[in-house]
């Protein structure tokens, strides 16, 4: 009885060996073939810009039958008066101050939260985590008026200027997470040496919270890069067009006619937070699973 | 002074953290709080930017749900596409982050790759792509013209588009899985080796210990997901701009062209706080129903 039950076992322990080992081809192989699917879009996108128009629409392969750069040269003059040299040019001037004052806001007031102890801390700390829920749309129209008002349309104040008043909710929560797992002891060994409040977030709490202003700089630059809904209300003209507007100005002017411009170009528009991720996927995948916040 | 809940008082101190928050509280109030308040407001009136306003009481609304034949035809496009691209991208996020959880190889870079589309996703270049591939003659026509099968009209008709606009969500599952794959990894592999001792099988494992120990993370990826879509709208904007027969013309779309198309800002506002009310009452639904299908290791607390 009990020789049966173990010989039972073993023989239960080998077959599910066997088909674990054919489970996990089969696991790779569906991983691999979904990987494939995945990024052939691009890859062709990629092979597309350098093909001719004709050759797009008839051909599946990614490598172009011959290189050819004129989709890039012709791509990038734009529609005439303006290049997509001031299209990248303004996508930094927008992009590049909302991401530092984000970074830094929302550092000083996790840090805030994160640190102290204060009258009506659950309340504050529970309208921030609502605030994740609030949809942007519900907001557009009084933000609109306002910035109507105060003459900020047509510029990037009312993007960057909200950035300053720290309205991100989900990376304050990011960094007061990240914060919080930051031993106390360098705090009171800082506070023993002399330093003020404002002394231990700057010497200790910001120097050791690189990782997460990484994380927060690069979500944040690659959200605001790609950002098409924000630009589309608050921009009109041409001259002050970040990448996002330009491009969809080309699809409406070139479409069925240039695709390989518009492939080349979407290409280059893409390249910035392409090449971000690239070099620094650690903090994207890291920040994300840390955080266990955003979808 | 105010007392804490230990009893202690506050410190002079503490007091400096709301010199640390003061940029939160300024821009809540003025950037969040007020703004909602206001769109609340608007939507008792005839706000427009052309004309001076007047208080008309609940006509916005009555006006929407008697008469906007738009409205509903909005409504109905949107729930479809919640309900059809948020189940399906986190089932698939699901499925290849527990996939990616056995130990597998390689798994750093099946990562880097499944979470990239998640990076693009947004940006116009990939709406462009988009339009391009599901285009009567784009590449997956013709993919599917050498496998002889005859074109589909992924954009063109009406069955169709809502569908493909989903696919373009789905793609994005990256986000959704690194989560699940973090949580994952928090299950104490014991429970599974001990259900195994039992002889439970694969499917029973994953209903009662999978599930049941990572539904903070369903939750938050299903309420997360669902508000992101029902605010969808770069994809349908510029892919296929709300048709063919306003099949794509999801709520974002609308509330975009009442506010400054036709700048009927009362009246969007209107619309706008129909959909925080769908929003919100769908929230608590999952909270709710969550007592039901999800167990917390503390007891629910």
């Amino acid at each position: 009885m009990h020789m049966g039950a173990e010989n039972r076992e073993r023989k239960r322990k080998k077959n599910g060996q066997k088909k674990g080992c054919m489970g996990r081809l089969m696991c790779y192989v569906f991983l691999i073939a979904l990987a494939v699917v995945m990024v052939y879009p691009l890859l062709w996108m990629i092979g597309s810009s350098f093909k001719e128009n004709n050759e797009i629409i008839t051909s599946m392969s990614i490598l172009p039958k011959q290189i050819r750069l004129s989709a890039f040269v012709e791509g990038w003059k734009g529609n005439g008066r303006y290049t997509y040299l001031t299209y990248f040019t303004n996508t930094f001037l927008l992009v590049v101050p909302t991401v530092f004052f984000t970074v830094f806001s929302s550092m000083l007031v996790a840090y805030g939260f994160a640190r102290f102890r204060f009258p009506l801390k659950k309340l504050c700390f529970a309208l921030v985590i609502s605030t994740l829920l609030l949809p942007e749309q519900t907001l557009m129209v009084p933000r609109y008026l306002l910035f109507n008002r105060l003459g900020w349309l047509d510029s990037y104040k009312p993007m960057i200027v909200p950035a300053i008043f720290a309205t991100y909710p989900f990376f304050i929560y990011m960094m007061i997470q990240f914060i919080r797992g930051l031993p106390r002891e360098l705090d009171e060994s800082a506070r023993i040496d002399g330093c003020g409040s404002f002394g231990i977030f700057a010497r200790i709490i910001v120097p050791l919270s690189k990782p997460a202003i990484f994380s927060v700089t690069l979500f944040q630059f690659v959200w605001r890069w790609n950002d098409f809904f924000n630009p589309l209300i608050y921009i009109n003209s041409v001259s002050k067009y970040p990448v996002s507007l330009a491009l969809r100005m080309s699809l409406d002017v070139a479409d069925t006619v240039h695709w390989d411009q518009l492939m080349a170009m979407s290409l280059l528009t893409m390249l910035p937070p392409v090449l971000l991720y690239i070099f620094a996927q650690k903090y994207f995948i890291e920040g994300i699973a840390t955080s266990g916040l955003k979808g | 002074m105010r007392q804490s809940r230990t009893g202690q008082r506050y410190k002079k101190s503490d007091y400096v953290a709301f010199l640390y928050i003061a940029p939160w509280i300024i821009g809540f109030l003025v950037f969040q709080a007020w703004p909602l308040a206001a769109s609340f407001f608007y939507s008792f009136t005839d706000l427009s930017m052309l004309k001076s306003w007047n208080f008309v009481g609940l006509e916005n609304f009555r006006e929407i749900f008697t008469h906007d034949r738009i409205f509903v035809q909005s409504l109905k496009v949107t729930v479809l596409y919640v309900v059809v691209s948020v189940p399906l991208k986190l089932a698939f996020a699901l499925l290849i982050a527990m996939l990616l959880n056995m130990k597998v190889r390689g798994i750093g870079a099946f990562k880097v790759l499944y979470y990239l589309p998640s990076i693009l996703g947004g940006s116009v270049g990939i709406s462009i792509l988009w339009r391009f591939l599901f285009n009567r003659n784009g590449l997956i026509n013709l993919m599917l013209g050498k496998l002889g099968i005859s074109a589909v009209d992924w954009l063109g008709s009406p069955q169709n588009a809502l569908f493909t606009i989903s696919m373009l969500s789905v793609w994005q599952f990256g986000s959704s899985m690194v989560l699940f794959l973090a949580a994952l990894k928090q299950i104490p592999r014991d429970l599974y080796e001990a259900a195994e001792v039992d002889g439970a099988g694969r499917v029973k494992m994953f209903f009662r210990i999978t599930v049941p120990m990572i539904t903070p993370i369903i939750l938050f990826n299903i309420i997360m997901q669902m508000i992101n879509a029902f605010q969808e709208f770069a994809a349908p904007f510029l892919i296929t701009k709300g048709g063919p027969l306003k099949s794509t013309y999801l709520y974002g779309m609308m509330l975009y062209d009442n506010s400054f198309t036709y700048l009927k800002m009362g009246y969007s506002s209107a619309l706008s706080w129909i959909m925080f009310a769908i929003i919100m009452a769908l929230t608590a639904l999952i909270f709710r129903s969550s007592e039901y299908w999800a167990f917390y290791q503390d007891g629910g607390n």
